[in-house]
């Protein structure tokens, strides 16, 4: 607690003794006004001092103003226990809401601190810590055990493994060895590691996050701003509301003054819409970290909204649903062992820096030994013919078989096949692929079963490639051999199909950023250090696991059903607070608890959100 | 120009969403939100006057909330 809060805390409790002491020991006399004056001032001085404050200002509609008038009002009356219970319980309640407040905010903040405090370099010999602002491109840093990494930047010397559940949600450690690259906001666990920085701070992966994170809040809802657009017009509608209540009915029925006008007073109580306006962006908030917990970081409220609403989801294939790595998937040979076959392929395509060589070269281990190839030659769109060992060795696709006059014959397996040809015989031939990601069936199975209507798959890929992906994971709709602009155009034939839902576009955020910034909501894939995607998305994947998809639409649903759980519960018990005051059922008590106690409720409520359900 | 300030002591809801309605009143603003919960608010307005519509609302928030404040770096 802080200690505006404490303070109130004391006040609250005197104010509570000395009420007590009042009610048992003070005589029903006319002087007992006073005696009840005593603890009603030393809980409501400060609200008093407001409201006038305030109207002074100009605030009409203003709680303190509206609080005063009702325990005054009840004073007028003759209620004095009640004016000073209510001024005493309007304070507990508005403590207790700022606390929880107090405490929402802190903990999701705690959640989402990732920021690094400083970075270790090492000067004259000694480390010494400073600022990860200070530290530039191309400095060396030293993290230690325990410490968060603070810059982005390459690993020099050490061996570690680093917690990157801050960023990604994924708890099992990553290994680190030199050589790779770090992401700031990783806490690394293990082992000392020398880091050159690759990025200024202001760049690091970790600024971009914090960034992101901070400015979710601003992008308000609709739910949130229908909230503040209809507090504003609640108040003054309650007031005039009770303004009506004091004088209609006992004009009408010639009387009972005093009882209507107490009634109106239970009015001017419940007047106060801070409930509701608190509880909807904190509910959004409770969301936002939520989400953030489990690596799915969300741009703000609104984001929400569409997200719970999906049911059309685009894949872009490579990289997304795929690893986006070239690999070897099948070894066919027809005369000679598979290594050899291997061992050929990888040598005759030794020199070449297409990613294809370069799988096939990851597919034979042994070291190439480049006396051993004594020429090597590149037929543009055909594969390379070169000498290992002596023998002709040629590699490469069907149209140089048929160059050289080779017989050979198509691979069932799907995938960039490369022929290969010793001394004009058909050796066999290696298929190359980009692998599927192992998760990502389930996470279509999973989408189809939260209620998810069509998956759709767009790929650059050859068709007979792409088809064969989505057959494999249950991808009802296909687009191939696209251009990224192409991307865009698929993307809008599908939104003006579609009817009153939403699309999400999923992609991993190299060269479809205008394809993110198109559809309904745009989901960013394994950014960690994707400058684009973070600014196109709306919302960000931390990691590569395409199951995160639908956590992070169940997560947004979650979230909202919360926000109208609040909403519903709010106006509920406002509104049946108001008619039995209206009635004569409900006592000023109510009144306080359907303004403070239901605020407290709803904060408490809205921290669900935080939570996250494995 | 946009800006992003911190809010000292934002204690109450419903006043930041005034805030955010009255210093969106102030001429030179473009837009204008108060997040209660990060407890900042973000004005943007022109560039030429932009000094001046942050005092115009500053003096706008204290007299909504005065224990509110808006602190200008």
């Amino acid at each position: 607690m802080k200690r505006k809060q404490k303070k109130v805390l004391v006040r609250i409790i005197v104010s509570a003794v000395l009420l007590v002491f009042a009610k048992i020991f003070c005589p029903d006399e006319w002087w007992a006004a006073f005696v009840y004056a005593v603890p009603y001032l030393v809980i409501g001085y400060d609200v008093i001092f407001k409201a006038v404050r305030n109207i002074a200002n100009g605030q009409v509609f203003d709680e303190n103003f509206l609080m005063v008038i009702a325990t005054v009002g009840a004073f007028a009356t003759g209620e004095y226990t009640e004016a000073a219970a209510v001024m005493l319980f309007y304070q507990t309640g508005e403590l207790f809401q700022s606390v929880a407040v107090g405490r929402s905010r802190k903990s999701i903040s705690e959640l989402m601190d990732i920021r690094p405090d400083y970075a270790n370099i090492e000067r004259d010999g000694k480390l010494e810590q400073v600022d990860p602002d200070e530290i530039a491109v191309g400095d060396e840093i030293i993290i230690k055990p325990g410490e968060k990494i603070p810059l982005d930047g390459i690993v020099l010397e050490g061996r570690s493994a680093a917690d990157t559940s801050a960023l990604t949600g994924e708890s099992l450690p990553r290994e680190i060895d030199a050589g790779d690259d770090v992401v700031s906001g990783c806490i690394n666990l293990t082992g000392v590691l020398r880091v050159r920085v690759t990025k200024p701070f202001g760049e690091s992966t970790v600024s971009k996050i914090l960034e992101l994170t901070e400015n979710a809040a601003s992008q308000k809802a609709k739910t949130e701003n229908f909230i503040t657009r209809f507090a504003r017009y609640y108040t003054p509608a309650v007031v005039f509301a009770a303004l009506a209540l004091a004088v209609i009915p006992p004009l009408i029925a010639g009387g009972g003054w005093m009882t209507w006008i107490h009634r109106a007073l239970i009015f001017l109580v419940i007047s106060c819409p801070c409930a509701l306006v608190i509880s909807v962006p904190l509910s959004f908030f409770g969301g936002i970290g939520g989400a953030g917990r489990q690596g799915i970081l969300v741009k703000g409220g609104s984001c929400f909204e569409s997200l719970a609403k999906t049911d059309t989801v685009v894949f872009d294939k490579t990289g997304t649903l795929t690893k986006g790595v070239f690999n070897v998937t099948a070894v066919h040979p027809e005369s000679i062992s598979e290594q050899r076959l291997t061992e050929l392929a990888a040598y005759a395509e030794s020199s070449s820096t297409h990613p294809i060589a370069a799988a096939l070269r990851d597919a034979c281990n042994t070291q190439i030994d480049r006396s051993r190839i004594t020429s090597c030659e590149e037929i543009a769109g055909r594969g390379v013919r070169a000498v290992i060992d002596g023998e002709e060795v040629c590699a490469g696709n069907g149209k140089l078989m048929d160059d050289i006059g080779v017989s050979w014959h198509p691979c069932h397996h799907v995938g960039t096949t490369v022929h290969i040809a010793v001394n004009g015989v058909y050796a066999g031939h290696l298929v190359i692929s980009d692998e599927v990601k192992e998760t990502s069936a389930a996470a279509i199975a999973e989408l189809g079963r939260i209620g998810v209507k069509k998956t759709v798959m767009l790929t650059g890929d050859a068709d007979a490639v792409g088809k064969d992906a989505a057959k494999k994971l249950g991808i009802g709709e296909v687009y191939t051999e696209l251009l990224p602009a192409d991307k865009v155009e698929k993307v809008e034939g599908l939104l003006n199909a579609e009817q009153g839902g939403v699309l999400a576009f999923v992609g991993d955020g190299i060269n479809d950023a205008p394809v993110l910034a198109r559809a309904d909501i745009g989901i960013a894939m394994g950014a960690m250090g994707s400058d684009a995607a973070i600014e196109a998305a709306d919302v960000v994947l931390m990691d590569d696991d395409p199951a995160k998809l639908a956590k992070a639409i169940l997560t947004a649903r979650r979230t909202l059903r919360i926000v109208y759980e609040n909403i519903v519960f709010a106006l509920g018990v406002k509104a049946l607070v108001l008619i039995l005051g209206a009635l004569g059922f409900a006592s000023m008590w109510a009144a306080v608890f359907a303004d403070v106690g239901v605020s407290v409720i709803a904060i408490l409520n809205a921290m669900r959100a935080l939570k996250v359900k494995n | 120009m946009k800006k992003t300030f911190k809010l000292d002591e934002l204690d109450c809801a419903n006043c930041g969403a005034k805030m955010e309605a009255a210093v969106k009143k102030i001429d030179g603003v473009t837009g204008c939100t108060v997040s209660f919960m990060t407890q900042k608010i973000t004005i943007e307005a022109d560039d030429d006057c932009f000094d001046d519509v942050v005092k115009q609302a500053v003096k706008v928030c204290r007299k909504i909330e005065p224990d509110c404040e808006i602190i200008v770096k």
